[in-house]
């Protein structure tokens, strides 16, 4: 265990000090030492999923306290807790149905739960279907008796003692940190790969001579459009720079190197030029629940514009960026202030910088935020891993992937202690 | 004249735009003289000391102006028998204002204060170093010879108009006592002019500017042209002007082809005057036959930049760091080149001199050494070789950096002056008459009407308000100063972009007066809008369609100000109106040194672009100017008062005879 903690003490340095740029490489990070903390945890007799839970929560609590804007972070700490669940659910299904229990003992079960709380895969199966799988009648009508059981069974979990089958759970829990593993594996795997998958679908929504807008620099918006390039698509990009960080400069050369028409403007003449884009396509830094954006500072004002001009604005991100939380004045919450020497040279500007008011405090403020909220009824469509969508759907494929006893990380582990 | 005033109705005066409430009635501050009732009262809200809104008489339509020409839409009286046949000529002049007189009233009480002797010490110490980016800011006020023109001979004739000139009464402290002489000056200066001329010099001016090297080319064959127009001038104005035959024959220099048709048109149905109207198109720089020929007159030798962006192949674009040394090394080389101008030139290409005032202001004071300097070569006439002699140092102004809107007109109200030039005049007093022409416009366009903006826009800035202004504009940091100095509590919020980073200037100024500040780029302007309560904004021109073409980036701010629901009020002088219309950013532009886009300035760390420059897919756009289209716009300010951006047309219309001094 220390050897665990180290490495998440490592981590969390990093996150705090914000050594981590990207949410593809924070969250591939985090999904890494998640899985150490899963394969470190020692797992006791019963309730694997419980223990497992609980420990890996305790470390996605510090990790999301660490930088509480990188939501990339979150979203991954759920996405494993989504992951041991679900596991969990198809472990238990499977040794119910190797004890031949029967889908009539849903209602016996959900008694001897309510006395004797133990794990039962109908349960279980019950509590998860309403997240894990598409809403039909039938589950609906299933769910029913169950729906006052659903917090009960997670938050008690964790003391189920005794009076369960114990041979079979034991087998059972070995092979549930193995699948959890193997999942969270897979998660990696995702998240390294999603630039390639977001790419296959360049071609789909790139013509010929198509005018094409960015700001700043995503890794996904240059796979996308070499991805269209390799395709033999030819077309022109418009890069603005993305004053303070210069990100877009970094995107032009690679685009420039890649063979592609590149054309790098000032931010400020994004209006000026965007009545001449086919298609504005960015990165995003995270997907709201409502479909909002948080992204790249000077998105908002390009969306705006793109807007105006009736431009589709095409946001690009990875399942790993979407985050199942609903924004409230996400232009301050879930904002960060750079350092001011970006702007102005410190030394330039020291002079300026002794001018007090008669209050005494400094006359001379520097506002340098790193995101910026796009809100929903300005982005046209969403490109995932998983294909185009559109905002005001964004909170169902977000279902997908989380399971709502987790959205909120912090509480459960509270209430857990 | 004064028979013209006698048949007069007394009009209507109807108020356009936003009135202050603590502006004096508007009866009070017009002419007290009787026939001067007519003229506009708005005519003194540039003088005017307190908040004045923008009035604008009625269209008159009187009767003996209909029976001469019914198809004009804007009657014109008559001021003479002289311009009766040629209905056509008259209506062409006066397009777009509703009357002569009325104009030349309308135009003297701005005239009235810097114009006079009295004013200019005032001026000088007023107008602060600091608000024209310029070392030698200041200079245009000192260097004012004292309205030292001698125009006694005229006023003697004119007496009549000096005392119905006298009672005008301005409002305001600093002004009011000057405004009887100043004013008499003016009216004779404004009577030795007559209309139809303007209309022609204006065309050709129009044209000159564009091609202001064909322009002296076509002197020559402009020369006839001119005549009757001339003749019918001097009958007009019943002046002592009335002249020696040859000297009105060469008075109309820049008269080029296009006036030769205008000519022509004379005797046209007004539709076809109208077509002349519109701004000749501009230089076409994708044009490879016209660039051509362009390059055989250029005096700058430049090279056309390699890597250019296709949708502006439209639009010049050299490459840089040529440019300059080669221009210093031909210093004194280039004869015919005014080494005022050249400096001016030298200080445009190198960016010394930047902001439309600013070089506008560099630009005519260039222009006025130029006259004092000038002597006619024999066989050759003052105003044509004069005319000439501007068009060639325009057009190598133009080659150093292309003209603002502004600049180009008051390169036509300086043409318009000399073509204008009384022909009694002596060489000498012709050059004094020009030079306090310049140093009128400079006071009355610039300064005055600065002073009127910032009055205006003062008091539009509440305790608490939070001020977003993006770059840096002289006439919005002198409102901030001034609303300052009234002891309004107030933040500015400046918002600056790259390339040129002006704003960190304007923040140095403001801080170091003591304005709480905060600065941003223009990516953060919707992070910061949620706190701003309104968007000040300078604009280096404002077109008639309504669209404010100013420093890109501007149309951004706007946009989200908007979208946040914050007014936005452009502040402009009225000479900087123009009547042409756009509709984006792309069709009239200026291009940058797109260099500077690859370099971040102060940042080392920032130079992934730099080697890559000369790539082939890799173009660098660095544009001047953006379009803001008018429905971003709250209001825009300008020395008229403050008006909606729709109603600019009119503003350009009604006052553009005025902004001429006809």
């Amino acid at each position: 265990m220390p050897d665990v903690q180290a490495l998440v003490n490592d981590f969390l340095n990093k996150l705090k000090k914000r050594k981590i740029e990207g949410s593809q490489a924070t969250s591939r990070q985090t999904a890494e030492l998640l899985r150490s903390v899963i394969s470190q945890q020692r797992v006791p007799y019963n309730n694997q999923a419980g223990a497992l839970i609980d420990a890996v929560k305790a470390v996605g609590e510090q990790l999301i306290a660490a930088n509480p804007v990188e939501l990339a972070v979150g979203n991954i700490v759920r996405r494993v807790l989504h992951i041991i669940r679900e596991e969990d659910l198809s472990l238990t299904t499977a040794a119910m149905a190797g004890l031949n229990l029967s889908a009539v003992s849903d209602d016996e079960d959900d008694e001897e739960r309510d006395d004797l709380p133990v794990l039962s895969a109908a349960v279980v199966a019950a509590a998860a279907r309403s997240t894990l799988r598409p809403p039909s009648l039938q589950t609906l009508l299933e769910d029913m008796p169950d729906t006052a059981a659903i917090p009960h069974t997670s938050s008690s979990g964790g003391d189920s003692e005794g009076k369960s089958k114990s041979a079979d759970k034991s087998s059972r829990s070995r092979k549930l940190k193995h699948d959890v593993i193997e999942a969270v594996n897979e998660l990696i795997q995702d998240i390294t790969t999603c630039h390639e998958q977001i790419a296959e679908q360049a071609v789909e929504h790139i013509h010929q001579n198509e005018v094409i807008l960015t700001l700043g620099s995503s890794r996904t918006v240059l796979e996308f459009l070499c991805a269209a390039k390799e395709k033999k698509r030819s077309f022109r990009v418009f890069v603005a720079e993305g004053a303070p960080r210069y990100q877009g400069h970094l995107l032009a050369k690679e685009l420039v190197a890649r063979g592609l028409q590149t054309t790098l403007i000032t931010d400020s003449a994004v209006f000026a030029m965007i009545s001449r884009v086919n298609m504005v396509i960015v990165g995003a830094h995270a997907v709201m629940a409502n479909g909002g954006v948080i992204a790249p500072v000077g998105l908002n004002m390009v969306a705006l514009a793109a807007q105006k001009h009736a431009v589709p604005f095409v946001v690009l991100a990875g399942s790993h960026k979407l985050c199942p939380l609903y924004p409230h004045n996400p232009e301050v919450l879930l904002n960060e202030l750079r350092s001011p020497s970006e702007l102005l040279d410190f030394g330039e500007f020291s002079d300026c910088l002794d001018f007090r008011s008669v209050t005494g405090s400094p006359l001379l403020h520097v506002v340098n935020p790193t995101f910026d909220y796009v809100p929903p009824k300005l982005v046209s469509l969403f490109i995932t891993d998983t294909g185009g969508h559109n905002p005001s759907y964004m909170y169902r494929l977000i279902a997908d992937y989380y399971s709502a006893d987790d959205l909120v990380v912090k509480r459960r582990t509270t209430s857990g202690n | 004249m004064e028979a013209r005033r006698g048949w007069r109705a007394v009009p209507k005066v109807r108020h356009v735009g936003f009135f202050t409430p603590n502006e004096p009635p508007p009866p009070a501050r017009t002419q007290s003289g009787p026939p001067d009732s007519n003229s506009p009262p708005l005519s003194n809200s540039p003088a005017g000391n307190s908040l004045s809104p923008v009035m604008i008489p009625p269209p008159r339509h009187l009767s003996d102006n209909l029976a001469h020409r019914a198809t004009s839409p804007l009657p014109v009286p008559e001021t003479s028998a002289f311009r009766r046949p040629i209905p056509g000529g008259d209506r062409v002049a006066v397009v777009g204002s509703y009357n002569p007189t009325d104009s030349m009233l309308g135009a003297s009480p701005p005239l009235t204060s810097p114009s006079s002797r009295i004013g200019d010490g005032e001026f000088s110490e007023e107008s602060s170093p600091g608000w024209f980016r310029r070392s030698n800011s200041a200079k245009f006020a000192s260097s004012f010879p004292g309205g030292g023109f001698d125009l006694t001979s005229i006023k003697s004739s004119e007496t009549l108009e000096v005392e119905v000139k006298k009672p005008v009464e301005v409002p305001g402290p600093n002004i009011a006592e000057k405004s009887g002489v100043a004013g008499a000056e003016l009216q004779t200066e404004s009577q030795s002019s007559s209309k139809p001329l303007k209309a022609k010099t204006t065309k050709a001016e129009r044209r000159a500017l564009q091609e202001s090297q064909r322009a002296a080319k076509a002197a020559a064959k402009g020369e006839a042209t001119g005549k009757p127009a001339i003749s019918s001038e001097g009958a007009a104005t019943s002046k002592p002007v009335k002249q020696q035959p040859s000297r009105k024959k060469d008075a109309l220099p820049a008269a080029t082809s296009v006036a030769a048709s205008d000519r022509k048109g004379v005797d046209r149905p007004p539709e076809k005057e109208r077509k002349k109207e519109v701004p000749p198109p501009r230089m076409q720089f994708d044009d490879k036959n016209r660039v051509e020929k362009a390059k055989k007159r250029a005096v700058v030798n430049q090279t056309e930049a390699r890597n250019r962006v296709e949708l502006f192949r439209h639009l010049p674009q050299y490459e840089r760091g040529s440019q300059l040394p080669d221009l210093e090394s031909k210093f004194f080389l280039l004869d015919p080149m005014h080494p005022a101008v050249y400096k001016v030139g030298l200080q445009y290409l190198a960016g010394d001199i930047s902001g439309g005032n600013a070089r506008c202001i560099a630009m005519l004071q260039a222009f006025q050494e130029v006259i004092k300097d000038y002597s006619t070569p024999p066989e050759k006439s003052l105003t044509r070789d004069l005319t000439a002699k501007v068009g060639s140092y325009v057009s190598f102004l133009i080659e150093c950096r292309p003209l603002s809107m502004s600049m180009g007109n008051a390169i036509r109200f300086l043409k318009n002056r000399i073509a204008k030039l009384p022909l009694s005049l002596s060489e000498s007093e012709a050059k004094e008459s020009l030079c306090s022409d310049i140093n009128r416009f400079i006071n009355e366009k610039i300064v005055l009407a600065d002073k009127v903006i910032v009055r205006h826009a003062a008091s539009k800035v509440r305790d608490g308000d939070v001020l977003l202004t993006y770059g840096s504009s002289c006439v919005v940091e002198m409102i901030l100063l001034y609303a300052h100095e009234l002891g309004k509590q107030f933040r500015v919020v400046i918002v600056d972009s790259r390339p040129k980073l002006e704003g960190q200037a304007l923040l140095r100024r403001l801080v170091a007066k003591g304005l709480n500040c905060t600065y941003t780029h223009i990516n953060a302007v919707s992070y910061i809008m949620h706190e701003v309560t309104r968007v000040f904004l300078g604009a280096s021109s404002v077109l008639s369609n309504g669209t404010v073409y100013s420093r890109v980036g501007t149309a951004c701010v706007a946009m989200v100000a908007h979208a946040f629901r914050v007014p936005v009020l452009i502040c402009c002088e009225a000479y900087k109106f123009h009547e042409r219309v756009q509709l984006d950013s792309i069709c009239s532009n200026e291009l940058g040194d797109p260099d500077a886009i690859a370099k971040a300035s102060g940042r080392m760390d920032v130079n992934y672009v730099d080697n890559l420059a000369n790539k082939e897919n890799l173009q660098l756009l660095n544009l001047m100017y953006d379009a803001t289209p008018l429905e971003y716009i709250s209001m825009i300010v300008t020395d008229y008062g403050m008006i909606p951006p729709t109603s600019v047309p009119v503003i350009v219309r009604e006052y553009r005879r005025e902004h001429l001094w006809i």
